[in-house]
C-alpha cells in the first residue's frame, strides 16, 4: 500500500480538508476510500461526524462541535499511519440499464455525426467501458463518473436545456452521467435509465458508494416501460456484483 | 392542525437539518438562522431539533385548530392574532380558532413560527426539513394542514428575548477557506475593503453579488463545500452556499462564514450590503 502525501487543513468551524495529490486516479480514490472506512470503523463516531469523498479529496464534517484543530490534525496524521489494519471496504460494480431508444437519446444522432460513429458504435462505446464513481454531488444521487474512452469526448451543448429528463443520461466533455432528477443541464442526451439511483423513499436512498464502479447495458423500450414500474413501486432489484481491482 | 389559508411567499418547515447524507450529495437544509431558530424553542421550552415554519418576505395566514403556545422570531413583520398586533420573541397562548396573519415585512427577511413541542409532520431520511425531491413538496402550499400537539397550560421560565443580532450586523465573521492561499494582494485587498451588495440571485441555496473581485484562471478538481462556503468564480463573482446548497463544487472555497455569519446573511434581501472579517 502507498502512502500517499496527504495535506490536511483547516475548512471552518466544523470541518478539516484532507488532501491527496491532485490527480484523478483509481489508486488515490481507493486510498481514500479506504481511509473513510477505517475512520468511520475506529476513530469518528458516523452519528457525530460525516465524510464526503471526491476525487483527491476527503471532508470531514462535524454536525455539532467546532474542532480543535491542531489536536484534530495530529489526531489524523496518526491514523493515516494506521490505516493499513482494517480491511478494505467492498467495492461494487453495479449494472445499470439504459434505454438508448430516440424517443428518450434526444441528441444521440448529432453525437454520432459530431464523433464522426455511428450510433450503434456510440452505444457499443458506453456499454463496453467501466466508469468509476470519484465523487456524488451537485444534485442528490448524480455520480461523477470517470473513465470516459476519447471517443466518446463530446463538448457539452452550447445552449442548456431549461429541462432535462429525470434519469436523462448525458455525455459533455471527459465526463459521462446520470441526472438523477428532472433539472437543467447541457449534456448532450444519449439515452435514459430507467430504475432510481436515488429515492428517498428507500431506508438507504442512494446504494452506490464513491470508490464503486458503474457499467451501462443496452436495453429495450418493453424492458425500459417495466423496470419503471418497478423502480416506483420498489421491487427492481439492482444488479451488482463484487469488484476486485 | 394548523390550517394554512394563504401560504405566502415562500413558507417552509424546518428543523436543525438533514444530517448523514452529504456523500450522496443530499444538502443539509435545515433553518437559515439557527440564531433565531434556537431562541424561539428556548422559550418554548421545545427539544432542539423542533420543526417550525420559516416565512420568507411575504408571510402567510394561519388558522389554529388547537389551543398551544407559539413564538414568532426571525424577521420582523406587521403581524396580527386576531386582528390584534403581535410581537416578535415573546410567547403567546392561541386558542383553537385564532388566526394569524402576517402583513408587510418591516426589517430583515427570514420569520420563524415555532410552536409549542414542534410541528409533526412526517420526518424523510431525519429530517423534517423540506427540499425537494427529498420531501414530497418543497414549500408549504395553500390548504395544507400541519399537525402539532394540543397544549393548554404553560408556564415559560422566561418569557420574552431581546431582539437578535441577525437582523442589525452587517459584518460576516469568516475563516480562511482551503483555496484562501491562492488570492493574491488585489484579490484580498478587494475582498476585504469592499462592501457587497445581495444580487437578485439569492434564496436558500445560496447569495450573489453585484459586485465583482479580480478573477481567476485556477482549477481544481471537484471537492466538498459546506452551508458558508464562499466560491469564487473564474470571472471574480462570489457565490455563498446556503443551507440548501449542492454538497460539492468545482470553484475555488476562499472563505468560510462563521455560523453567526450564516444567520446574519439569512436576513439579507436584495439591495442590502454586507462585508467579511477575518476573525
Amino acid at each position: 500500500m502507498t502512502d500517499y502525501p496527504i495535506s490536511i487543513r483547516s475548512f471552518g468551524d466544523h470541518a478539516v480538508l484532507v488532501e491527496w495529490p491532485n490527480e484523478v486516479d483509481v489508486a488515490i480514490l481507493e486510498d481514500i476510500i479506504q481511509f473513510k472506512s477505517y475512520l468511520n470503523q475506529n476513530c469518528l463516531d458516523p452519528n457525530e461526524w460525516e465524510m464526503v469523498p471526491a476525487y483527491n479529496s476527503l471532508t470531514l464534517i462535524d454536525r455539532n462541535k467546532v474542532i480543535d484543530y491542531q489536536s484534530f490534525k495530529g489526531d489524523l496524521k496518526t491514523w493515516y499511519g494506521q490505516r493499513e489494519s482494517v480491511n478494505h471496504r467492498e467495492i461494487f460494480l453495479w449494472r445499470l440499464p439504459v434505454c438508448y431508444d430516440l424517443d428518450f437519446a434526444i441528441d444521440l444522432e448529432e453525437v454520432g455525426e459530431k464523433l464522426g460513429i455511428s450510433i450503434e458504435k456510440v452505444i457499443e462505446l458506453h456499454t463496453s467501458s467501466v466508469f468509476t464513481v470519484y465523487g456524488i454531488g451537485f444534485l442528490p444521487g448524480f455520480m461523477y463518473l470517470g473513465g470516459l474512452p476519447k471517443a466518446l469526448e463530446v463538448p457539452r451543448r452550447s445552449e442548456p436545456r431549461q429541462k432535462v429528463m429525470k434519469g436523462a443520461v448525458g455525455l459533455a466533455g471527459k465526463q459521462t452521467g446520470i441526472y438523477p432528477q428532472e433539472s437543467p443541464g447541457g449534456w448532450n442526451i444519449i439515452g435514459n435509465c430507467s430504475v432510481p439511483i436515488f429515492d428517498a423513499k428507500r431506508d438507504e436512498p442512494c446504494f452506490v458508494n464513491v470508490g464503486d464502479k458503474i457499467q451501462f447495458y443496452s436495453i429495450s423500450r418493453a424492458e425500459y416501460d417495466l423496470h419503471k414500474i418497478q423502480g416506483e413501486v420498489g421491487i427492481y432489484q439492482f444488479e451488482k456484483v463484487k469488484w476486485n481491482a | 392542525m394548523l390550517k394554512v389559508i394563504k401560504s405566502g411567499l415562500y413558507t417552509t418547515l424546518q428543523d436543525e437539518g438533514r444530517f448523514g447524507y452529504r456523500d450522496k450529495g443530499v444538502p443539509v437544509s435545515g433553518v437559515m438562522d439557527m440564531l433565531v431558530f434556537q431562541n424561539a424553542n428556548t422559550l418554548l421550552e421545545n427539544e432542539a431539533n423542533s420543526a417550525v415554519l420559516e416565512i420568507t418576505m411575504t408571510g402567510p395566514t394561519l388558522l389554529f385548530e388547537k389551543d398551544t403556545y407559539i413564538v414568532l422570531s426571525g424577521a420582523e413583520f406587521e403581524t396580527t392574532l386576531n386582528n390584534e398586533p403581535i410581537s416578535n420573541n415573546k410567547v403567546h397562548k392561541v386558542k383553537a380558532g385564532d388566526i394569524l396573519s402576517y402583513g408587510r415585512l418591516l426589517k430583515g427577511f427570514r420569520g420563524y413560527l415555532a410552536i409549542k413541542n414542534g410541528f409533526k409532520t412526517k420526518e424523510v431520511l431525519g429530517s423534517r426539513s423540506q427540499f425537494y425531491p427529498i420531501t414530497k413538496r418543497g414549500t408549504i402550499k395553500e390548504k395544507a394542514a400541519l399537525e402539532y400537539d394540543e397544549y393548554l397550560d404553560f408556564e415559560p421560565k422566561i418569557s420574552e428575548f431581546k431582539a437578535n443580532i441577525s437582523l442589525e450586523e452587517i459584518v460576516l465573521k469568516v475563516s480562511k477557506g482551503p483555496e484562501f492561499k491562492l488570492m493574491d494582494d488585489v484579490q484580498l485587498e478587494q475582498l476585504f475593503i469592499n462592501s457587497f451588495t445581495v444580487a437578485k440571485e439569492y434564496n436558500r441555496m445560496g447569495y450573489q453579488f453585484d459586485e465583482k473581485i479580480k478573477g481567476h484562471s485556477w482549477s481544481m478538481l471537484t471537492s466538498a463545500t459546506l452551508p458558508g462556503t464562499v466560491q469564487l468564480t473564474p470571472s471574480g463573482k462570489l457565490i455563498i452556499l446556503m443551507k440548501d446548497g449542492q454538497t460539492t463544487g468545482g470553484y475555488p472555497r476562499i472563505l468560510q462564514l462563521k455560523d453567526t455569519a450564516i444567520s446574519i446573511l439569512a436576513q439579507k434581501k436584495f439591495g442590502d450590503k454586507i462585508s467579511f472579517k477575518l476573525g
